[in-house]
């Protein structure tokens, strides 16, 4: 990856970052979200993970950003919120926990050991086969408890969102099938 | 062909860590803040990536891998929460939802 | 000395055992019936395996014994005890006397309670009662009796307050409780005592046998006292045995013991449970004889004992307190008689005590079952028409029990007083002969208070005035028999068989060695002559001159008044005992150390939990981003310990 384009890609990651953290509308918080998210994707590409890069375009920005955006709407959240931020205490003490976080992380990047000569790769690295081999082989039993955690994440998300059973008289929000619909069907 | 370190993305990852912790703590909104941590999440895949390519393994790329996965688990789980204490208390604001106190 | 197993002995524990079982889990449903019939068949036929026992111990030579090891009971070390029973000729005895005079009282008691409603409960507490008294006479050794001993003790409190809904009764069933603890206290420390000594010289055991064996290491001086073994371990025994047998100074529960259901306070409190002092004493007559302090204490209580319960009794108003003391003063009796050495004698006496003493409660029982629960002698009065064999097994009894000559209580009375003289005890003796007096009289005052003179019978209770159901009436008959055949088995010496009962005991309790020998004749007449005297008074105050025991008493109206209030015992005790003890109790144990020291370390404690809960909760914010920047400082505080090992 050249410089010029690193240089580009992380000043429109961190950008794009600030904005979703900054921004009062959710919706665009969100967009910037994804513009981050999108950036990774590029830089992934780039880091010769070519498979992880394209599945991060695929699954964060669309099934779960879009996830995301069904609540939003769903919750008719636009720009009700008044404060941006929290309490004050919290605004201060959150600035300083991540300064003193970057500072701590940047001392590693520092001081770590510069192997800076980066490895020479062969040219499927970074492949679906690549991968698929290392995931059904290495990783198998990762991979499979992965699975059952998506399963218990389905049935979790349906059992939470599902409408009140009857005993629960206020039900403010009626929840649409199609948020079952999404929830089950972008695992 | 690669000029960049690899530790230029470790710092990059590092800033934007920084950042999506900062958002959890200052909004209020619960779904910014879910946001937030996927920025988070995202910017450790950005460490992992990085390294694998500067070793050589593919460990590091089948992590992301999972971790992409069980983000996505962790959203949906998170959004599912979200809609069933806005149906009870009307608000996503995380300082109004404060029954878990004494 | 001879020694031959006989496991049947077990089955006299086994029979009472099973009554009791029977009557707590089967009695309440099968009936009245069931229980009427159970619960004396138990002790009858227990009765009847120590009838065999008996006749296998007589056909072996003199000296024998039978025995049976049920199962080793503690074996810590080289201590060992056996579960284990022994069936000698003092144990038969008291086997036959227990079982006998309790089967008796049984079936009295089925007529006497017929119209109880806790029957079921009364038979179970009565078969536990005899299981534990025949656990007593048959152990082989002194802690097995002394299970049985605290098993009596147990009975005992339940039986008097029998009727516990009434405060008063359960009251008294505490005091006998409490009262006998005192003395238990005693019994354990001479049993520890035992232990000590015995196991110091490498005699781990407490059967009565090898204790025996062992006599030279009880007589040996203990350091610490200056004193022989057998004297520290024999005053503290003989404390539980004032406690048990109601003598100075714990005979104070007897007396209030008489609430309890009359057929209890003929088992418990006459025949059976209060001699079992005795049969401690006699039973460890080998002790007692090594030391001459004990012996002499134990014959001075006795003989004050006697004759202080007998003051008392004869001015009593209730006919069972009048008993009740004559129960004191007659096992004050036997133990002159163990007290001078003549220990054969004291177990004559128990057991003509138990036949006569029985017979007068059972009397007592039908006067006051026929007169509805009335116990006061002043509203009682020419009651022999209505109740005509009450009044003659009655005065069968009193004559036995004021030792007229042919009737049982003259001959082991008798013996007690000459051995008492020939032992060189003259104001011991002097003092027996006195108390003979009074005795004759507070019974005939009794009697001629309850049978003759005018009727001051409530006319209410007149109406159905009733002698009592055969049931009752029989064993009254039989006890009647028992009293006076009873002393025969033991005339003055070179009279037909002479003195047999003695010489079947000797084996166990020893022969008693006289200092002098003056005739027994003389010495029974003037205690016949005193005995007589006393009868005439009784016959001169209330028969000839009923009015004289009013101007009497108002004449002496101090001495009369401290008689009735049986000399202040009780206050005093309260006085000295109770109240300061009660005083620690309250207000310094429960209120000082207990709500304030104690309660106050726990509510203090829990106080502090709680307000430094209190105050530690508030980090609780339930908003979600308070956790989350205290996680982050965490991770931050990690991270810096990296930091710190990079940069090192």
């Amino acid at each position: 990856m050249p410089l010029w384009l690193f240089v580009f890609l992380a000043a429109l990651a961190v950008l794009a970052a600030l904005g979703v953290v900054l921004q009062r509308n959710p919706v665009h918080c969100l967009m910037a979200l994804v513009v981050v998210l999108l950036d990774l994707a590029v830089m992934f590409i780039g880091l010769g993970a070519v498979t992880v890069g394209f599945l991060q375009a695929i699954v964060y920005v669309g099934a779960i950003m879009v996830l995301f955006l069904f609540v939003i709407w769903l919750l008719n959240l636009q720009t009700e919120e008044r404060r941006v931020a929290g309490s004050i205490g919290l605004r201060f003490f959150g600035a300083v926990g991540a300064a003193a976080l970057v500072a701590e992380l940047c001392v590693f990047v520092v001081k770590a050991p510069s192997t800076a000569g980066l490895s020479h790769v062969p040219p499927t690295f970074g492949s679906i086969g690549a991968i698929a081999e290392a995931l059904f082989t290495d990783y198998l039993i990762a991979f499979e408890a992965t699975s059952l955690l998506l399963l218990v994440a389905v049935i979790g998300a349906v059992a939470l969102a599902r409408r009140a059973t009857a005993s629960r008289t206020r039900s403010p929000v009626p929840v649409s099938p199609a948020v079952h619909e999404q929830i089950g069907a972008r695992q | 062909m690669m000029s960049v370190p690899p530790s230029w993305f470790m710092a990059l990852g590092a800033l934007l860590f920084a950042i999506g912790a900062a958002g959890v703590l200052i909004r209020r909104n619960v779904i910014v803040m879910l946001m937030a941590i996927e920025l988070m999440l995202n910017a450790v895949n950005l460490t992992f990536i990085a390294l694998s390519r500067s070793l050589g393994s593919i460990d590091g790329q089948v992590i992301v891998l999972f971790v992409i996965t069980v983000a996505a688990a962790e959203a949906a789980t998170g959004l599912a929460i979200i809609i069933a204490a806005f149906r009870n208390r009307e608000t996503v604001n995380a300082d109004e939802l404060n029954l878990m106190r004494w | 000395m001879m020694t031959a197993p006989f496991p049947a002995l077990g089955l006299i524990l086994l029979l009472p055992a099973l009554g009791v079982a029977f009557n707590i889990f089967l009695g309440p449903r099968l009936g009245r019936r069931a229980v009427n019939f159970a619960g004396p068949a138990a002790i009858f036929i227990a009765f009847g395996v120590g009838c065999w026992a008996f006749a296998t111990l007589l056909a072996m030579p003199p000296g024998s014994a039978l025995t049976v090891t049920l199962w080793p009971w503690i074996e810590a070390g080289s201590f060992h005890v056996d579960f284990a029973l022994r069936m000698d000729a003092l144990s038969a005895v008291m086997t036959l006397v227990v079982s006998g005079v309790g089967a008796l009282i049984h079936v009295y008691s089925a007529g006497y309670m017929a119209h109880d409603e806790d029957y079921a409960r009364y038979f179970a507490y009565m078969n536990l009662f005899t299981l534990s008294m025949l656990i007593l006479v048959l152990a082989d050794n002194l802690l097995l009796m002394f299970v049985g001993w605290e098993g009596v003790g147990l009975c005992s409190y339940l039986l008097i307050a029998f009727w516990y809904t009434n405060p008063e009764f359960a009251y008294n069933g505490r005091k006998a409780f409490v009262v006998n603890r005192i003395g238990d206290a005693g019994f354990i420390l001479g049993i520890l005592t035992l232990v000590y000594v015995l196991g110091a010289h490498g005699a781990w055991t407490l059967a009565f046998t090898d204790m025996r064996a062992h006599r030279d290491i009880l007589a040996e001086v203990w350091a610490p006292f200056g004193v022989p073994v057998a004297t520290v371990a024999g005053l503290l025994l003989f404390l539980g045995a004032t406690g048990k047998s109601a003598q100075i100074p714990l005979y104070v529960w007897l007396p209030d013991a008489m609430v309890g259901p009359t057929p209890v306070s003929a088992l418990i409190h006459a025949a059976t449970m209060v001699t079992a002092g005795v049969y401690m004493v006699v039973r460890l007559n080998f002790l007692f004889i090594l030391s001459p302090t004990a012996m002499e204490l134990i014959a001075t209580v006795a003989g004050v004992t006697s004759f202080f319960a007998a003051t008392i009794a004869i001015v009593q108003p209730d006919i069972k307190r009048v008993l009740a003391y004559s129960t004191i003063s007659q096992i004050g009796y036997m133990f002159l008689g163990a007290g001078v050495g003549a220990f054969a004698s004291g177990i004559f006496h128990v057991m003509t005590h138990a036949f006569f003493k029985a017979l007068l409660f059972l009397c007592a029982g039908s006067v006051i079952h026929a007169l509805d629960g009335e116990q006061d002698m002043n509203r009682m009065g020419g009651l022999w028409r209505k109740l005509p064999i009450t009044y003659a097994t009655m005065l069968i009894a009193t004559l036995a029990i004021s030792a007229i000559p042919g009737f049982s209580g003259y001959f082991s009375k008798d013996l007690i007083l000459e051995s008492a003289f020939n032992s060189g005890h003259f104001k011991l003796w002097l003092l027996g002969v006195i108390t003979a007096d009074l005795t004759s009289f507070y019974m005939f005052r009794l009697i001629f208070m309850t049978f003759h003179g005018s009727s001051r019978v409530d006319p209410h209770r007149a109406e159905h005035l009733h002698e009592s159901p055969p049931v009752m009436t029989i064993p009254l008959f039989i006890l009647a028999v028992l009293s006076i055949v009873g002393g025969w088995v033991n005339l003055p010496k070179g009279l037909l068989w002479g003195d047999a009962f003695v010489r079947f005991l000797a084996p166990v309790t020893g022969t008693y060695h006289p200092m002098i020998e003056v005739s027994g004749a003389a010495i029974s007449l003037i205690a016949l002559a005193s005995t007589l005297l006393g009868i005439l008074f009784a016959w001169l105050l209330y028969i000839r001159q009923p009015e004289l025991p009013g101007r009497i008493s108002d004449a002496l109206a101090a001495l009369y008044r401290t008689l009735l209030h049986k000399y202040y015992i009780d206050e005093l005790y309260n006085l000295v005992v109770s109240r300061p003890l009660f005083w620690i109790a309250g207000p310094v144990l429960a209120r000082r150390v207990d709500k304030g020291g104690i309660d106050g370390v726990v509510d203090g404690s829990a106080l502090t939990v709680e307000n430094s809960g209190e105050a530690v909760r508030r980090v609780e914010t339930g908003n979600v981003q308070h956790y989350v920047l205290v996680y982050l400082f965490g991770v931050i505080a990690i991270a810096a310990y990296y930091v710190y090992l990079v940069i090192r």
